[in-house]
């Protein structure tokens, strides 16, 4: 474009000092005005090409980085509102539960808004974050869980302080909203804390163990030792939950997760009475990436082992195994099948099994419905309908895998 | 007895301290949320570094399970790179928070968004909620399907390299430098062949691809959803049956993780074409890195509306 300017601007010079018939003064001012127009010019470009070289230079040792496109507006930028950055994550999850048929001990109520949980979840200070979860019931308003967690204390260590849920076996830790059943298996309600499962207030350390064939992390907690099947009458009588989870990915769409636990306190019989118990899990999960949205599979077993040290005779057993198969990107199905020893009686046994269909219209709801049969120890059967909505808002962390 | 299993306890608790921490491979060890970004940090960081990638390219990315051997790859990590935008919200948080990693956690020297120095389309106007499906409130996070931001993430993980590892600051710069200009030319080459389709119209299955039509000049006049994450609904399909006949949009769009069901009947009724196209690295065996991906979607859409257009 300037070359072109130049050589119009000659161009045009050339035409009016072309006729010779001008005067030689005008002609010698004219070409004086040329030839400074000229050297201007060039002393111009070469200062131009100067500069040019040097930008080049710098780009190819690239000693700064290469000049890009000027930014739009929009780049980067926080469009969060700044007054709310320091708020938690807050999050309510709804848990609507409904029951059809004979059930001998009552069961669940024909149409009951069985939970609220309401969590707040932040980041502390640089060192920590906390979660909160509080639990709204038709009768009680508890927490179900309100932690500290220490993410990166020394030598590998994760650090929980406050009341969580028990970290034994699978379906302890979890929290009712992810628990892909309306009820929890007859082995949590016979030997692992009912309903409401075990948890208390207490300290919980976790390191992994790096290696190259599996994760491997083991978990040691102490507790109070007050929760459902633990009574502590004094300081001494704290409870303690160990646990050890192995995982490993077979192929990128298929893993097996195999979990150890020993949970142990004192129980309500008598003082210096325990109640010991042992868990063991194993999972399979299936899940094809390029299809993750539509389908998997799953299969769990998970079993305990409840000892209680005033009872002579064989330890308590309880277990369920449990599959799901996702067959749309909606629908899951699933199916388990339950057996559990009483608590303190280990010659009654239920048993019972669950077909289970489960509609997730979003990731943020949930219809599912459960045929539960079951055949108590003691000669009573039972045929039950049970359905659940789920509803999640709020910004809800993810939660473990 | 109690005294017994204290003994116990406190045996196990130190035995868990006891044990030697993890050992560091050599070089700096980066760890991305994505293939692309994972492409990306290699031009840079070459042999100097060694990357993995956590979600796989023909992988959804909203929906990675957050999967414990993923725990062990964050843990030993000196850098993460993220897409940011809340694109990972669904799986990373917990991963990052269980790797017992202090480099990485967000707001460390080892934590890189690199959504902050990149041109970020649709971030939302006005009041969002969920009834608008899953709304990405931060803006559109599939912004590396522009070069332009494929360069831009290449220079912060450049900077970022160069902070964590001065030594090899100008090995960095020299290969982001051949980067940017093999770049450069790659972009004239799509440029050209895309030209000749400027303002096609057409849909695409997901709101991937805003920052690839603007970069490209296609017009995209809807989508297979009928919201962001929302699967096909009856009604929303024939209504963009109807749209697409009425504009003459000719192609579809569908990322690799997507079922074709739809799309495949939504190209019957209209007579468009199903493209399958790649968003990301590793999606299909041949994108082996960032400019790869361009040229196999180009090559793809030039065919496909060479085909349609005439």
């Amino acid at each position: 474009m300037v070359t072109g300017r130049i050589s119009l601007c000659f161009c045009l010079l050339l035409a009016f000092t072309g006729p010779s018939f001008a005067q030689t003064t005008e002609a010698d001012r004219l070409k004086a005005e040329l030839e400074a127009l000229r050297l201007e010019f060039t002393n111009r470009i070469a200062d131009l090409e100067a500069r040019l070289k040097t930008v080049e230079a710098a780009n190819a040792t690239a000693a700064s980085p290469a000049p890009l496109p000027a930014p739009p507006a929009q780049m980067g930028g926080a469009p969060a509102s700044s007054s709310k950055m320091f708020n938690p994550d807050i999050a309510a999850i709804g848990n609507f539960v409904g029951a059809a048929g004979k059930s001998p001990g009552g069961g669940e109520p024909s149409l009951e808004f069985n939970e609220a949980e309401v969590s707040f979840q932040a980041v502390v200070d640089p060192y920590a974050r906390a979660d909160v979860f509080l639990t709204f019931g038709p009768e009680e308003v508890g927490v179900e869980e309100a932690f500290i967690t220490f993410p990166t204390l020394p030598a590998g260590l994760l650090m929980k302080v406050g009341k969580m849920r028990d970290a034994f076996g699978k379906i302890n830790a979890s929290h009712t909203h992810v628990v892909p059943f309306t009820d929890r298996p007859l082995m949590t309600q016979n030997l692992v804390g009912g309903d409401e499962g075990l948890a208390d207030s207490g300290i919980s350390l976790s390191r992994l163990f790096p290696n190259n064939f599996a994760f491997l992390e083991a978990t040691g907690q102490v507790y109070q030792g007050n929760s459902e099947i633990f009574v502590a009458e004094k300081r001494a009588d704290v409870a303690y939950v160990a646990h050890l989870r192995g995982y490993r990915d077979l192929t990128e769409s298929t893993n097996l997760d195999l979990g150890g636990s020993f949970a142990q306190g004192h129980n309500d019989a008598g003082p210096d009475q325990t109640t010991r118990l042992w868990g063991a899990d194993l999972t399979f999960r299936y899940r094809p990436l390029r299809r993750s949205i539509y389908t998997h599979f799953l299969a769990r077993a998970e079993a305990t082992w409840s000892r209680r040290s005033e009872l002579t005779g064989p330890s308590s057993f309880g277990a369920y195994g449990y599959l799901e198969y996702q067959f749309a990107r909606r629908w899951t199905t699933g199916a388990r099948f339950d057996t559990s020893d009483r608590a303190t009686d280990a010659s009654i046994t239920d048993k019972g099994a669950s077909f289970l269909m489960t509609f997730k219209p979003s990731e943020f709801s949930l219809v599912r419905g459960q045929y539960r049969h079951t055949r108590f120890g003691d000669g009573v059967k039972s045929n039950e309908f049970l359905f659940q909505f789920l509803f999640s808002i709020g910004a809800h962390a993810a939660h473990p895998f | 007895m109690s005294t017994r299993s204290s003994l116990l306890t406190v045996a196990f608790l130190s035995s868990l301290l006891a044990a030697a921490p993890s050992t560091q491979a050599a070089g700096l060890k980066v760890v991305t949320s994505t293939e692309d970004l994972a492409a990306l940090a290699r031009e840079v960081g070459g042999e100097r570094i060694s990357v993995e990638a956590i979600a796989r390219g023909y992988q959804d990315p909203h929906y990675v399970e957050a999967k414990p051997s993923f725990i062990l790859k964050l843990h030993s990590a000196d850098l993460l790179v993220v897409v940011g935008r809340e694109l990972e919200i669904g799986w990373l948080p917990p991963l990052l928070q269980q790797s017992r990693n202090e480099k990485i956690q967000i707001g460390s020297r080892g934590y890189l968004d690199a959504s902050l120095t990149v041109k970020i389309l649709d971030i939302p106007q006005g009041q969002i909620t969920r009834a608008m499906g899953d709304v990405h409130p931060l803006g559109n996070p599939h912004y590396w399907l522009d070069p332009g931001n494929g360069r831009r993430i290449a220079q912060a993980i450049q900077a970022k390299l160069s902070e964590l590892q001065p030594t090899d600051a100008a090995y960095f710069a020299q290969r982001f430098a051949d980067f940017d200009r093999r770049l450069l030319e790659a972009e004239k080459r799509w440029d050209a062949a895309m030209a000749p389709f400027k303002g096609t119209k057409i849909v695409t299955y997901h709101r991937s691809w805003p920052n690839f039509v603007e970069r490209f000049g296609l017009d995209v006049i809807g989508y297979v959803e009928p919201k962001p994450g929302i699967p096909p609904s009856p009604q929303h399909t024939i209504d963009l049956i109807a749209e697409m006949k009425k504009v003459k949009a000719t192609v579809i769009l569908v990322e690799p993780y997507f079922d074709l069901k739809t799309p495949n009947s939504v190209a019957r009724e209209t007579g468009a074409k199903v493209i399958v196209l790649s968003p990301s690295v590793g999606s299909e065996k041949e994108i082996t890195d960032y400019i790869h991906l361009f040229e196999y979607n180009v090559n793809l859409i030039v065919g496909a509306l060479k085909g349609a257009v005439k």
